[in-house]
């Protein structure tokens, strides 16, 4: 066993000793692979990103209930009061018809003509906000059926429509995203595969000695199964520390731009889970398009 | 230690390298394979340390039916197996020891087991204190040395030559054929591919003869 481990850690310390005698090489192979998996990954980011702040700053999704017009304001308060009972909804705001109008008023910039009008023709509204549990498009369809079924509501709105088009987006975005990340994968594994072709051509002569006397197809392949795994997880690790700067260089601008909207929004960077992840992927990658050059290299070794 | 029965090898291109070959090369035998060049020697070597497979025929070496080996059982026979290259096949980039060495490394004998193995045989074959000398730094016949150092370092039954002084000079190759006979004193069958005559002209050695792909005579020709 001991022997076992010792001869993997020969071929660790032999490629990391021709890593480190061709830099420069190496250097660009570990940058190609770091930008190819930086691409993906911050996007992911991007994505995650996307979620919480729609999540943060709208995602809220709210029924608005009109009550009928002229409805006294404590029996349109005691309304508010039932639908703040039910179980799937956390919190109701009510808009009395008064300050409805004032609103109104302010806001439309009609201002003292509307005192025409006399009677106040809004009603009172009740904007719901259901619970967590209750946010998907189906239980909230059902919540405004409900609510409009009460007495004295006229009409349930449900601001459903851009919810579903956001989620629609960040899906469509996220599925994007991960047919991207395949693509790139797959060009991590063909950019190793390459590498690990170049790297075996280059030592044709010793991998065919070795052959000859007696070395095993798996004491062949482990140098460059190792190369390639090492290049693949360098490449995630420097990804990782593209994103890194990325969110770095972009936090004080997106800051500012959450500040000018009023909201406290701050950019999430990758988590040490996701990072190591990151890393784990590209040294598997790398494993897989090293083991897929030095394997067909070898069989052109091999006796039938 | 190796017996052929009627092995035919024909290549993909349609030539015949071999045709109907028996032979049969005793333990502890020292024997020369000869004929010109492109009458099938190489490719009889090739064939019993397994590089090439017969395209007919029953090939067993040390004992093992070669048909029947496969994946790394081939690679522990080739650790039973010396060969002496014409060309050396030393790699330029590895000092001396290094390339002598190869085969304990790839056989994963222990790292101080391996020193000691590689001066020892560096010391026969008359190159002490060459080890950390890069193979360009050597003059042909020490090349040759270290060339036979590695067949031997891990101490095969059965040694391999293809035309082991194809390249030097006649002293040199004398001295070359010395060391073989001295090794084949030491209980390792060697078979030694050469059209160099003048090596079994004087010998009592088994002389086997190969024309076209066919063994001449019995395979016993003098």
């Amino acid at each position: 066993m001991s022997a076992y481990l010792l001869r993997h850690l020969q071929a660790l310390i032999g490629c990391l000793g021709r890593l480190a005698r061709a830099p420069l090489p190496s250097l660009l192979t570990v940058t190609l692979l770091g930008v190819a998996l930086a691409l993906p990954s911050a996007l992911f980011v991007m994505v995650d990103n996307i979620k919480r702040l729609s999540a943060a700053w709208e995602g809220r999704p709210q029924i608005s209930a009109f009550l009928s017009v002229g409805l006294a304001e404590a029996d349109a308060r005691g309304i508010a009061e039932t639908i703040r009972q039910r179980r799937d909804v956390e919190d109701v705001v009510f808009v009395s018809a008064a300050s409805s109008f004032d609103e109104f008023k302010a806001s439309s910039g009609l201002g003292a003509t509307l005192d025409v009008l006399g009677d106040n023709p809004l009603p009172a509204v009740v904007v719901v906000y259901p619970r967590a549990t209750a946010q998907d498009p189906a239980s909230l369809s059902r919540i405004a059926e409900e609510l409009a079924k009460l007495r004295h509501v006229e009409h349930a709105q449900l601001d459903i429509a851009w919810v579903r088009r956001l989620n629609a987006i960040v899906a469509l975005f996220e599925r994007a995203v991960l047919l991207l990340a395949g693509l790139l994968g797959v060009a991590v594994a063909l950019i190793v595969s390459n590498t690990t072709r170049l790297a075996v051509a280059d030592r044709r002569d010793e991998i065919e000695l070795v052959d000859r006397v007696g070395g095993t197809g798996a004491f062949i392949r482990r140098p460059f199964l190792y190369a390639g795994a090492l290049q693949g997880a360098l490449g995630g690790a420097l990804a990782w520390g593209m994103v890194g700067g990325a969110i770095v260089l972009l936090a004080a601008p997106a800051q500012a731009l959450s500040a000018s909207y009023g909201g406290t929004f701050s950019l999430r960077g990758m988590g040490v889970v996701a990072g190591c992840a990151l890393v784990g992927i590209g040294g598997a990658l790398g494993w897989v398009g090293a083991r897929v050059a030095v394997g067909w290299q070898l069989r052109r070794l091999r006796p039938a | 230690m190796i017996h052929f029965s009627q092995v035919y090898k024909r290549y993909r291109n349609g030539h015949e390298a071999l045709r109907r070959v028996t032979l049969h090369v005793e333990r502890d035998e020292l024997v020369f394979l000869t004929g010109h060049s492109g009458a099938g020697k190489s490719t009889l070597l090739r064939l019993i340390m397994l590089a090439e497979r017969p395209t007919r025929g029953q090939i067993i070496v040390n004992d093992q039916n070669l048909a029947r080996l496969a994946g790394r059982r081939i690679a522990y026979l080739r650790r039973q197996i010396g060969v002496v290259f014409q060309d050396h096949k030393l790699l330029a980039d590895r000092p001396v020891f290094d390339n002598v060495a190869l085969p304990l490394i790839v056989a994963g004998v222990p790292h101080r087991e391996i020193g000691r193995r590689v001066r020892a045989i560096l010391d026969k074959v008359g190159l002490p204190a060459k080890e950390s000398h890069y193979p360009i730094m050597l003059s042909g016949g020490e090349q040759q040395r270290v060339g036979i150092a590695r067949a031997l370092v891990n101490r095969p039954a059965l040694l391999l030559a293809d035309e082991p002084t194809g390249n030097l000079d006649p002293d040199l190759a004398d001295e070359i054929m010395a060391l073989f006979y001295e090794f084949n004193r030491h209980h390792v069958t060697v078979v030694i591919a050469t059209h160099d005559f003048r090596h079994f002209q004087s010998t009592e050695q088994r002389v086997l003869e190969l024309r076209a792909g066919e063994l001449v005579g019995s395979g016993d020709v003098r």
